[in-house]
C-alpha cells in the first residue's frame, strides 16, 4: 500500500455538534475565582473530572467579555465530554449565560450555585454526584477514525532562545503545512512575536482585508508596549541569554511555526474558529493565557516549542512539547516529547523532523499521552487586558 | 589559531550580516561561514556562547542588523566581523515607549 495515498486518519469521540474530541474529559469550570476550592474539591473526588480554576468572573461588566466567551469556549471544546459550572451566586459573571453557551453544543451542562445549595460541603457533595454520573456516561464513548478535517492543531512558542527560529519552529511549521495539506486547521497565535515580522505574514494573507487585520492587531500590541513604558526591549531574561537580542529577532522566528500556508482569518482571543487552512488568534505572548485562548476557540491540540524548556500543558488538551535546542533535550528530558535538536547536529534534517512531528500530532489524537498529560501539568489561564507579560 | 568545522555557525539568509553560533566558539579561533553557495572564514575576536550571534562583517554603527534576510534591530556602535552581536552594541526598533 501506497502510504501517501492513505489520508490521514486519527481516532476521536464525535460529540453531538459534529466537532471530534480527542480526549474525553468532564471538566468542573467555575465561573469565578470564589468557587476555585469547590470545584477542585469535586474534581479530587471523581477520576475522570478536572477542575479548571481562574483568576476571573467578577470584573466590571466591560471587562466580562473575554472571560465569558473563554468560559464558554472551554466548556464547547470537542476535548471536553460534559460540563459541570460552580457558581458563587453574585459573581458579576452570569453563570446561566455560560450555561447556555456550553449547552448550544448539545453536551451534557450542569450549574450548581455554592450560595443556593447551602455552602461549600453541600456544594461539595452535589457536585460529586453530578460529575460522577458524567463520568460514568462520558466513559461509553468510542474512539472513530476521522480525517484531518476535524482537527485544529495550535502553536505555541514559550520560552525561546536562538534554536526556536532556526529548528523547532521551522520544524513544527513543516509539520503545520503537512496538517494543512491534509484538510486540517493549524492556529499561529501570540501577536507581541509578530512584531517585525508581520509583513511577512501579511503578504501570504488570502486578501487585503486579512492583510490589514494583521497589521492592525500588531499595532495594538506594539502601542500597548509603548504605552506601558516598554525601553529597550520585549524580551525575557531567559530569551536573552539564550541569544535573542530584539523582539524583531524573536518574531521573525516564531512565525516559522505556523508553517508557510496562506492565511485564511484572524479571530479574537477564544473566538470560534471558522473555517480551514492556517489562521491567526490575536493573542498574547504569555504562554498559558495564549493556549486557553486557543482551546476556548476549539482548538484539540497544541504543539509547543521551547529552547529554554518549559514544562507546561492544559487542563484539557494535550501539549506536544518539541524543542531545538540539544542540551534542554538532555536536560527536561521528562517533559519534552519531541527532540528537533538533531536539525542543529546535522543528524537529521527540518523536513525530517517535521514528518515525524506531524506522526506525534496523529499518534497524540488518537490517545497516546503526551509527558505533560503524564505528569499532571494543567496550567489554566484566562487573559485579561491588564497586567500581563509579552 | 586552529581551523574550526564547518557546522559551528549558521547563516540563514545570504543578505545576513550576522552568523549563528550552534556551538560555544572561543577567541581566537576562526570558523568557516556558509554564505549561500560561498564560503568564508572569519576568526572568531570574543567568546560567543551557544546560540549567539557573531558578525560576519563590519557593520557601520547605526546600521541594521540583518538576520532571516530580515532586519532584525540596528548597531548602537561599530562592530568588527567577528565580534560578538548581542544587546550590548544592538538595540530594537520596535514596541519601544522610549523612542517613535
Amino acid at each position: 500500500m501506497n502510504e501517501n495515498r492513505t489520508p490521514a486518519k486519527f481516532l476521536g469521540y464525535g460529540r453531538p455538534d459534529g466537532s471530534v474530541g480527542i480526549r474525553n474529559h468532564v471538566a468542573i469550570i467555575p465561573t469565578v475565582c470564589c468557587a476555585n476550592e469547590v470545584a477542585k474539591k469535586i474534581a479530587d473526588q471523581v477520576e475522570g473530572a478536572v477542575a479548571l480554576p481562574h483568576e476571573c468572573g467578577c470584573e466590571a461588566t466591560p471587562q466580562l467579555e473575554i472571560p465569558t466567551r473563554t468560559l464558554i469556549g472551554i466548556g464547547r471544546n470537542p476535548n471536553v465530554a460534559a460540563v459541570l459550572l460552580v457558581s458563587l451566586g453574585c459573581e458579576t459573571m452570569d453563570a446561566e449565560h455560560i450555561a447556555k453557551g456550553v449547552a448550544g453544543s448539545k453536551k451534557t451542562v450542569e450549574l450548581i450555585v455554592i450560595q443556593e445549595v447551602g455552602g461549600t460541603i453541600k456544594a461539595v457533595e452535589k457536585g460529586v454526584r453530578i460529575a460522577q454520573a458524567m463520568v460514568q456516561d462520558s466513559s461509553e464513548m468510542k474512539r472513530e477514525a476521522y480525517d484531518l478535517s476535524n482537527l485544529i492543531v495550535a502553536t505555541e512558542c514559550g520560552g525561546s532562545d536562538l534554536t526556536s527560529g532556526i529548528a523547532a519552529n521551522p520544524a513544527v511549521g513543516a509539520a503545520a503545512d503537512m496538517i494543512v495539506r491534509a484538510g486540517g486547521t493549524v492556529l499561529l497565535s501570540e501577536t507581541p512575536e509578530f512584531i517585525g515580522a508581520e509583513h511577512l505574514l501579511a503578504k501570504r494573507a488570502i486578501d487585503e482585508k486579512v492583510a490589514r487585520r494583521i497589521y492592525e492587531i500588531v499595532r495594538w500590541w506594539e502601542q500597548r508596549a509603548r504605552d506601558e513604558g516598554i525601553r529597550f526591549h520585549m524580551l525575557s531574561r531567559g530569551n536573552i541569554e539564550g541569544g535573542l537580542t530584539t523582539i524583531e529577532e524573536k518574531s521573525l522566528g516564531a512565525i516559522h511555526k505556523g508553517g508557510s500556508s496562506p492565511i485564511q482569518g484572524v479571530v479574537e482571543y477564544a473566538e470560534k474558529l471558522a473555517g480551514r487552512g492556517l489562521c491567526i488568534m490575536d493573542t498574547t505572548g504569555d504562554d498559558i493565557n495564549s493556549n486557553t485562548g486557543m482551546l476556548a476557540g476549539g482548538a484539540q491540540i497544541i504543539v509547543f516549542t521551547t529552547g529554554r524548556g518549559s514544562p507546561v500543558g492544559t487542563p484539557i488538551a494535550p501539549v506536544i512539547k518539541v524543542t531545538g535546542n540539544p542540551t534542554t533535550y538532555e536536560m527536561m528530558r521528562d517533559n519534552m516529547d519531541i527532540n528537533a535538536g538533531t536539525i542543529l547536529e546535522g543528524k537529521e534534517t527540518i523536513e525530517e523532523v517535521g514528518a515525524r512531528i506531524f506522526k506525534e500530532i496523529l499518534e497524540v489524537a488518537s490517545g497516546k499521552r503526551t509527558k505533560s498529560e503524564t505528569l499532571g501539568h494543567r496550567e489554566f489561564a484566562i487573559f485579561r487586558i491588564r497586567g500581563h507579560a509579552y | 589559531m586552529r581551523c574550526e568545522d564547518l557546522s559551528k555557525v549558521v547563516v540563514i539568509d545570504p543578505r545576513d550580516n550576522v552568523a549563528t553560533a550552534i556551538t560555544k566558539l572561543n577567541a581566537g579561533s576562526i570558523v568557516t561561514v556558509r554564505i549561500g553557495q560561498s564560503e568564508k572564514k572569519v576568526e572568531v575576536r570574543q567568546p560567543i556562547p551557544f546560540g549567539h550571534k557573531l558578525a560576519i562583517k563590519r557593520i557601520e554603527k547605526g546600521e541594521h542588523v540583518i538576520k532571516y534576510g530580515e532586519v532584525i534591530g540596528r548597531t548602537t556602535q561599530a562592530i568588527e566581523e567577528g565580534e560578538h552581536v548581542h544587546i550590548h552594541n544592538v538595540e530594537s526598533m520596535r514596541g519601544r515607549g522610549d523612542i517613535t
